[in-house]
């Protein structure tokens, strides 16, 4: 099936999110849409799912404009999309999910029976094993993806849209799943992967089209572009794609960890020390938000079991607040659920976690606010970190991932810490913002602060940490030196085989 | 303590059960398609009102009832357009509707009867029946069926809820829809829809508990006479797990527990031989619907999308 | 920006309005004489204007009650109940202690109020806290055990004997609070507005200060805007829970005061004119702010005033047109989203538009400005 976007344009309120798109996908193909994140990669391909309608332009399938309303009017054409966030109902079976909306059966009876044998044998054809009435809940991340794939091969798609597909695969995972896309490609259907990781794209498809800012910058055959070339469309200038650092000296230990369990994690022990940054690798739902989560104290004590000691003391007996108090911060890995009050102006935003004492509250007993304070407060983090548009009185909500996270980054930092809980820095933040915010980090470890970065980005975890640890089932697989370390023995920790 | 446990009591319970039947199952609609169902109580004070005053003037309780229905479909469809059309917080807009049916049958029955907020009594031949009325059994079995009609309506409804929920495509789009409803949106199915039809069979089911209240349990509409009924059906809609069979014995436990309550007044004393005061029997309902929640709420796994207006533009 | 925000909430009053004379012309009565009668004699000197304030006294309260508890994420159904509980102890204190002086006994049954207030809150904040049930049953089934046990209470303890009316005991002379009428020429003092009139205005300063100005509000704040973000925060979401509910208890609690201490000198059973509901009107369309709260108490006390009228002088519309106008109130204040059209035209420019280029994620974000703050009120 060819796909063609012609003058698409989408607003979201003052935000032009796709500007006069012209993107055309040949039929057969395997094509890359990459752009950072904002660049309105997934807008463009959601209208073509018809998830939402573009303000102006056309689509075009096999040469004829079409209609797409909803998403019910993509299906009909043969158009079928995985999100990035899955789209699946937990406590539903496979067959459950896959036929709803196509129930097969009449209107008063459910058949599910015939369902499940054809998802058998569609899963079968294309080696997408995967049980049929197991409940979401039971399967793993890669299983579920496969859930998803099916999803649209049962409903005869043509066209497969995949946004962000290797973000929950692990090196291995992630050729399996190549080799699937590449076996559907030679059955004639046609793929289109939305990605920002450049190495995929330049592993995987036959064409691939670079936008920016909501417009097509690029559109080039794989063959005859390069990574650095790709970049440099995507952000518009030269791109450093390493940061420089120096080697890390470090000092005595600050943190301890024996035999820490809790929830998903196993018996983990390591040590941070001073002037160093520990990385943690691993694929998502391994236990390192559990872990972070731990050490921060922001989960119940009576779960925890192990020794946690911060500069010689039990910090198990310490709740968040007093763990911040004594030098521990923590750039949450959800900024929106954890990291902001997103109603809140920055003001008060950039006081969470010491609003309670001076300089943030003053007067008899620390209870009044001390407005003066926390403006001093903000405008040096929001100077310092560069955080855009510089008005303190804005509500979080009105700050662009990249800056909110900079906001978050800059109240942490600035406490300033000992030990640097750290998670996921730059998911969600534009290429120029992860420049600043990698330098920033690794400023704080040459200012002796004790760093633990977890971050399911490869390239970052393995360019940014003086050791690396990589984390599978709640356990830890094994220690690597990052700067001598492949892709290949990191992948195969993190998919359980002994370093 | 023999005279408290007769067969009356089983007949009790389910007489007071059954109001609590209908809200209940009818709220395990709305919030199944991940709406949040405060207005229960509204719901069924709209529907035994309305009940009264139409079955006074239409001299059939049948009729009543389907008038019951109707009016708690168009304050569910109010409702359903205030909570997902303008998307506003459903437990306030739910409570805007309580309050509603406070005052709005009291103006009401004003101008129809010129009363302060009753309707006027509904003649004994008049009321709803009870199944030894419709079905003619032999003499040692009629005392099986001194159960009102709706009663046993209600446990066809329960089991008719249970087949569509778990057995046809309407009910697997409904779990879908308010479990992730951008699954379901991504999966062709029309959310906002079905989330309006749950709201409105809750109004429909709540409509038909409430008159029960009026022209079965009674003869006639006061002011306020669910006295917090509705909540002790979302009570017992989320003790009994949002599950139709589950939530129906749940109703039945708190039918029990109101039964008993009513069977010892003027018969437990006091230890000086007085009888308990009547306002410690009224409280006891309602302290077994708290104690219930307190005791089981954590076991209870709320549909994954309950109580979030789903915005596809968000 | 305070005043641009008045806009909406004036919508709402009028949209109800609108919607209640139509409830009125189906009746068969005159709109235009039932809002007469409703408005205008709440405007007469000295019954009008007295007996209004006396009656937004109390609607105060609840409704600075029912809006720290919305801040703070919790939706309190029950200051009838906890007003009742108030009530009784104040009532209570009052008689036990009759023998004390003025400035003893006084601020003695105010502390009963506010104490009991704040304690029959706390149940369902507690209950709330520890197993995680929901507040709005809770709350509501405390107000029907409350009605009951203070019934109870009345009718066997502390009735005078021989009395048929369902009252207790007078207090003692000198828990008496003065009627403004001592001190205001032209007001006589068998209008019941008194002293706690003055308490109310005090406390909305208060609860204005301890939102804003305080570590405490701080806190309230961020539990209701996000949970998660509060506790990462540092902020024990237990405590908050409980604390909130008795702060907002310890509020509704204050009713007592103006009605035992100020009014009827005993406690009187029933006397709460559904102030408990009322106060989440008046809370809602007050937006939570100090000053939306004494502009809207003062709205529903107009109309309560005004019910009295309307009882006795139309033929078939009763004063549960009050109630009526005030549940309209509520349900438009929280279909907010209708009017949202009308405000972008009016020229108002949305959170989410301010300044930033905003991209992707953010700007796909619809800003909804969340009425009663969906992040506590959890699930049912």
């Amino acid at each position: 099936m060819k796909l063609e976007l012609r003058n698409v344009t989408k607003r979201f309120g003052a935000v032009l999110a796709n500007d006069h798109l012209n993107i055309t996908i040949d039929s057969g193909t395997i094509h890359a849409i990459v752009g950072e994140n904002g660049a309105g990669k997934s807008t463009a391909m959601r209208i073509a799912y018809g998830f939402y309608t573009a303000d102006s332009g056309e689509i075009l399938v096999n040469d004829e404009v079409r209609e797409i309303r909803a998403p019910r009017d993509a299906i009909a054409l043969g158009i079928g999309m995985v999100h990035q966030h899955f789209m699946l109902v937990r406590p539903m079976t496979v067959t459950e999910n896959i036929v709803l909306g196509a129930e097969p059966g009449s209107a008063v009876a459910l058949d599910l029976r015939n369902a499940a044998a054809a998802i058998r044998a569609l899963s079968e054809d294309f080696r997408l094993t995967v049980d049929p009435d197991a409940t979401i809940e039971t399967l793993s991340v890669g299983q579920q993806q496969r859930v998803e794939v099916l999803k649209a091969l049962y409903r005869r798609a043509e066209l497969l849209i995949l946004d962000e597909p290797t973000a929950v695969l692990t090196p291995q995972e992630v050729e399996e799943f190549f080799s699937i896309l590449r076996r559907m490609r030679s059955q004639g259907k046609t793929v289109v992967i939305i990605t920002h990781k450049l190495s995929e794209v330049l592993a995987i498809s036959d064409r691939v089209t670079v936008m920016r800012d909501g417009r097509v910058v690029g559109n080039l055959k794989t063959s005859e572009t390069n990574a650095a070339e790709l970049a440099r469309l995507m952000v518009g200038r030269e791109v450093l794609l390493r940061v420089a650092k120096s080697p890390a000296t470090p000092g005595p230990d600050v943190l301890t960890v024996r035999n820490l369990s809790v929830q998903r994690v196993h018996g983990v022990s390591f040590d941070v020390r001073a002037g160093e940054i520990v990385g943690i690798a691993g694929v998502e739902g391994n236990g390192q938000t559990e872990l972070i989560e731990a050490l921060a104290g922001l989960l119940p004590e009576s779960q925890v079991t192990g020794t946690i000691t911060f500069s010689g003391r039990d910090l198990r007996t310490l709740d968040a607040r007093r763990r911040r108090e004594i030098g521990i911060a923590h750039v949450p890995e959800d900024r929106h659920r954890r990291g902001l009050v997103l109603e809140f102006s920055l003001s008060e935003n950039s006081i969470l976690g010491v609003h309670y004492r001076p300089p943030a509250a003053s007067g008899v007993g620390a209870m009044l606010l001390d407005q003066k304070a926390i403006d001093r407060r903000a405008d040096l983090v929001i100077r310092e970190f560069d955080v855009r548009p510089p008005n303190p009185a804005l509500p979080a909500r009105a700050l662009s991932g990249g800056n909110q996270q900079k906001l978050i980054i800059g109240r942490e930092f600035e406490l300033p810490p000992i030990l640097l809980l750290i998670s996921q820095p730059t998911r969600g933040v534009d290429i120029g913002a992860i420049e600043f915010i990698h330098r920033k980090i690794i400023a704080m470890r040459d200012a002796r602060c004790a760093v633990l970065l977890v971050s399911a980005e490869l390239e970052e975890v393995t360019a940014l940490a003086d050791r690396l640890l990589v984390l599978h089932n709640g356990r830890i697989a094994g220690e690597v030196d990052p700067s001598f370390a492949t892709a290949e023995e990191i992948g195969l920790l993190m998919t359980g085989g002994r370093h | 303590m023999r005279d408290i446990f007769t067969i009356s009591l089983v007949f009790s319970t389910i007489r007071l059960a059954t109001p609590l039947v209908w809200a209940a199952i009818g709220g395990l609609y709305s919030e199944r398609a991940g709406v949040v169902n405060i207005a229960l109580e509204g719901l069924m004070l709209a529907g035994a009102f309305t009940a009264a005053a139409v079955t006074f003037y239409a001299h059939s309780p049948w009729i009543g009832v389907a008038a019951a229905s109707i009016a708690g479909a168009l304050v569910a469809f109010l409702l359903a357009i205030v909570c997902i059309r303008f998307k506003a917080n459903e437990v306030v807009a739910g409570t805007g509707i309580n309050i509603l049916f406070l005052g709005l049958p009291g103006v009401l029955s004003g101008a129809l009867f010129l009363s302060s907020g009753s309707t006027p009594q509904v003649p004994q031949e008049e009321l709803l029946p009870t199944l030894a009325q419709l079905v003619p059994v032999a003499p040692h079995w009629r005392v099986f069926t001194n159960v009102s009609a709706i009663s046993v309506l209600a446990l066809l409804v329960v089991g008719f809820t249970w087949y569509v929920l778990y057995r046809t495509p309407f009910g697997l789009r409904l779990r879908s829809v308010g479990e992730n409803p951008e699954a379901a949106d991504a999966a062709g199915i029309r959310v906002q829809r079905i989330r309006f039809l749950g709201v409105i069979l809750s109004g429909v089911l709540a409509g038909i508990g409430g008159a029960y209240l009026s022209i079965g349990q009674s003869s006639l509409f006061t002011r306020n006479m669910t006295a917090g009924r509705g909540f002790i059906a979302l009570a017992a809609l989320i003790f009994g797990k949002w599950r139709p069979v589950q939530t129906m014995l749940a109703c039945l436990l708190f039918g029990f527990a109101d039964a008993v309550t009513i069977q010892m007044q003027g018969v437990v004393k006091l230890p000086s031989g007085e009888d308990v005061p009547i306002q410690f029997i009224q409280m006891i309902p309602y302290l077994v619907t708290i104690i219930v929640l307190a005791g089981f709420i954590g076991q209870s796994r709320a549909p994954g999308a309950l109580g979030v207006p789903y915005d596809k533009e968000a | 920006m305070k005043l641009r925000e008045l806009l909406f909430p004036l919508l709402a009053v009028v949209c109800a309005f609108a919607v209640g004379a139509i409830v009125v012309l189906i009746v068969g009565d005159s709109p235009l004489q039932v809002y007469s009668l409703l408005l205008g004699s709440a405007l007469s000197w000295p019954d009008g204007i007295g007996y209004t304030l006396f009656f937004a006294t109390p609607l105060i309260f609840t409704g600075l009650a029912v809006a720290v508890a919305l801040r703070g994420g919790l939706l309190n159904i029950g200051a009838e109940g906890q007003l009742y509980v108030a009530a009784f102890a104040t009532a209570w204190v009052g008689i036990k202690f009759a023998g004390l002086p003025s400035f003893l006994l006084v601020p003695l049954c105010c502390l009963a109020a506010v104490l009991a207030g704040a304690a029959w809150a706390a149940i369902p904040g507690v209950l709330k806290a520890r197993f995680g049930s929901h507040e709005v049953i809770n709350t509501i089934m405390l107000n029907f055990v409350a009605v009951a046990l203070v019934g109870y209470l009345t009718q066997y303890e502390y009735r005078v004997a021989g009395d048929p009316i369902m009252e207790s005991a007078p207090i003692g002379e000198t828990a008496h609070i003065a009627r403004l009428g001592r001190f205001i020429p032209g007001l006589p003092e068998r209008i019941p507005l008194n002293v706690a009139f003055l308490l109310a205005l005090v406390a909305l300063w208060l609860v204005y200060v301890l939102l804003w100005k305080t570590k405490w509000g701080y806190e309230i704040r961020a539990t209701g805007q996000n949970p998660a973000a509060a506790e990462y925060g540092g902020i024990s979401i237990r405590r908050q829970i409980v604390l909130t509910m008795a702060i907002s208890g310890a509020l509704a609690g204050m009713v007592g005061i103006n009605e035992v201490l100020g009014y009827r000198y005993r406690y009187y059973d029933g006397f709460s004119d559904n102030y408990g509901f009322t106060g989440i009107a008046v809370a809602l369309l007050g937006r939570n702010h100090p000053v939306g709260i004494l502009l809207a108490a003062l709205l529903f006390a107009v109309l309560q005033r005004g019910g009295v009228p309307v009882d006795a002088f139309t033929q078939l519309v009763s004063k549960d047109i009050v109630q009526i106008l005030q549940a309209l109130v509520i349900l438009f204040v929280a279909a907010e989203a209708m009017f949202r059209p009308l405000q972008k035209w009016i020229g108002g420019r949305g959170k989410g538009e301010a300044g930033g280029k905003g991209k992707g994620e953010n700007a796909m974000r619809q800003e909804v400005a969340v009425v009663g703050q969906q992040a506590g009120v959890g699930k049912i």
